[in-house]
């Protein structure tokens, strides 16, 4: 990632993209200003969204709901974070209350025991064959990225797709999800290696030698 | 001596770059003479790499309008409610 520079209270990514002026133009109201922030963001939303309740009648609430709260939290912004962390912050409340609605609480613990060690999850071990991005279409892959994160738990997938898709800090990660940082990072490395095994069953080099740690 | 089981636990610092420059002396020189962990360290980088090289696609049109009517309204009904 890019290194930022600082600039007071303010991130330094958002000055420099003009974001700061967007912000404040929206926190007084001007409707024009909210809505290119909607632009901005309204993809990233509702992917996350999608990827974390697996429901589209969720995340198209979510999609909305989000929008609809940072309008009227806005005036309570303060710039400290960027503007799509906060936005983000929105965003992932919302899943989990869509999640939990929908399931037992005892499926969406974002807190569970694992047991698990890593080695445990790690079996299939080969090179991928080539870059997948050139041997699949866009669609054929997006199928498969898809299918492979609505195979994790919800707290595996939430924690990948905040750190690893939205690239939130481990730090700011660990706050949204009322998480300690090791578990943040425990939760995420078994969420890599889950989904690192599972593509690797489709996109692995045919008829080579299979490795393993057994 | 860094063990396949090591590396497998530092392999999200590793990743995220985070580990003290001699542990990570340590896990290099391990993937170097180990031809599983270097494996899976290049198998999960591309798992991550994948994911985050994916653009987010076009809201269907449907779905856009819908939002942009709600937000619409809630603009409308603040802005009514301020009346300065
Ligand atoms: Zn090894």
């Amino acid at each position: 990632m890019p290194s930022e520079p600082a600039a007071g209270n303010v991130a330094g990514a958002d000055v420099a993209s003009g974001e700061v002026l967007l912000v404040e133009r929206a926190r007084q109201g001007d409707a024009e200003a909210f809505s290119a922030l909607i632009s901005k963001y309204e993809r990233r939303v509702y992917r996350m969204a999608r990827q974390i309740t697996q429901n589209d009648e969720d995340a198209e609430d979510v999609l909305q709901d989000t929008f609809l709260k940072a309008y009227e939290h806005l005036p309570s912004f303060q710039g400290q974070s960027k503007f799509y962390t906060w936005l983000t912050r929105i965003a992932v409340n919302e899943s989990l209350m869509k999640l939990r609605k929908r399931k037992s609480d005892r499926t969406v613990s974002l807190d569970e025991n694992i047991e698990t060690d890593e080695e445990s999850i790690v079996r299939e071990i080969a090179v991928w064959d080539g870059t997948p991005e050139e041997r699949y279409g866009q669609e054929e892959l997006r199928a498969i990225l898809d299918e492979a994160i609505q195979s994790l738990k919800p707290i595996f997938r939430t924690v990948f797709v905040l750190r690893d898709v939205e690239e939130m800090s481990t730090e700011e990660t660990a706050e949204m999800l009322g998480l300690s940082i090791a578990a943040v990072k425990s939760r995420l490395l078994r969420a890599r290696l889950q989904l690192r095994e599972k593509l690797t069953r489709i996109f692995k080099r045919k008829g080579d030698q299979i490795l393993g740690y057994v | 001596m860094v063990t396949c089981k090591d590396f497998l636990r530092e392999l999200g610092e590793y990743l995220d770059e985070s580990t003290d420059p001699e542990l990570r002396a340590e896990l290099d020189r391990h993937i170097n003479e180990c031809p599983n962990c270097w494996v899976v360290l290049d198998t999960t980088k591309k798992t991550i790499n994948i994911y985050k090289g994916l653009e987010a696609q076009p809201l269907p049109e449907r779905l856009r309008a819908r939002l942009m009517e709600a937000v619409a309204k809630k603009i409308g009904s603040a802005s009514n409610g301020h009346d300065c």
